[in-house]
């Protein structure tokens, strides 16, 4: 269902399967540990393999958000798919989280990353 | 309109139907000649749906959610189009105000990061959207899209959500 690994300041959230209000809820619950353990400066949403996501999704995401803000940190998205494309333009949430691109993207797209998480 | 096919449902407000009743009402329009796209949509916007009826209809008591799906014609000689017409009912505490919860970004539980959202995606994911309900009385939307029509019809424009926000609003001055 998700997939959480730190790489320097970052803390990187692979998002798998269906983000619905039913499954948002453990998801929240886990990220929300791993904000707490690690305190990152920045949160990476990994969307990649996201196959479906409703408002439920896109509130968790804002949840996150403001938690982040509240920190003084910064959230990004890599992985944009199809899939969510569309939800992610009606939802406004691209004007406020950046889509990161080039090396940092690359390096958490990468299947495994094992050592530092 | 002429009903095609028909299928009528009732489901435990558990929030594990979310899934299944979208995948209901995918695999009942997948009989259609729909694309990709659609059935993307119909499944978020009938997630939607039935995440309002479990969330803000019954909260925390115990109750059913209906579902029915249904294919009509268009019985339009011009346009052969198919229409999917999806209920989702609750008999939960019903909307005292529906133009406000259809308002972009309204919401009743913040607290629960609810993203005031839903209504908004239904509109932009289906063709009409329509919310019958008052207080005690439970909530019925009916959400319809034309089937078959892509790229016969002018595509509508996606609006996001903060642009829709601010003109329905008034945030700005």
């Amino acid at each position: 269902m998700l997939n959480l690994y730190r790489k320097g300041a970052m803390l990187v959230v692979r998002l798998e399967g269906e983000l619905d209000h039913h499954s948002v809820a453990d998801i929240r619950v886990e990220i929300d540990e791993a904000l707490e353990e690690n305190l990152p400066e920045i949160l990476i949403f990994d969307l990649a393999n996201v196959s479906f996501m409703d408002s439920s999704g896109i509130g968790m995401i804002i949840g996150r958000y403001r938690q982040m803000q509240e920190q003084g940190g910064r959230v990004g998205f890599v992985g944009i798919n199809q899939k969510i494309d569309k939800l992610m333009q009606v939802s406004g949430l691209l004007k406020i989280i950046p889509i990161i691109e080039g090396s940092e993207a690359d390096e958490s797209n990468k299947p495994s990353q094992t050592g530092n998480a | 309109m002429k009903v095609i096919n028909q299928v009528k449902l009732e489901m435990l407000n558990d929030s594990k139907n979310e899934a299944f009743a979208r995948v209901v009402a995918a695999s009942f329009a997948a009989q259609a000649d729909v694309t990709l796209e659609e059935i993307s949509d119909i499944k978020t916007a009938v997630s939607e749906a039935v995440t309002n009826a479990i969330v803000h209809g019954y909260s925390n008591s115990v109750g059913y959610v209906g579902l029915d799906c249904k294919l009509m014609d268009a019985e339009n000689p011009l346009l052969p189009v198919r229409v999917l017409e999806i209920e989702i009912r609750d008999n939960g505490r019903g909307i005292s105000d529906i133009a406000r919860a259809r308002q972009p970004l309204f919401t009743t539980q913040p607290e629960l990061e609810r993203s005031g959202m839903g209504f908004t995606v239904m509109e932009t994911f289906m063709d009409e959207v329509i919310v019958d309900s008052s207080p005690g009385q439970g909530t019925k939307v009916i959400l319809r899209k034309e089937i078959g029509a892509a790229g016969k019809l002018p595509k509508k424009s996606v609006k996001s959500g903060v642009d829709a926000g601010s003109e329905a609003g008034g945030i700005d001055d």
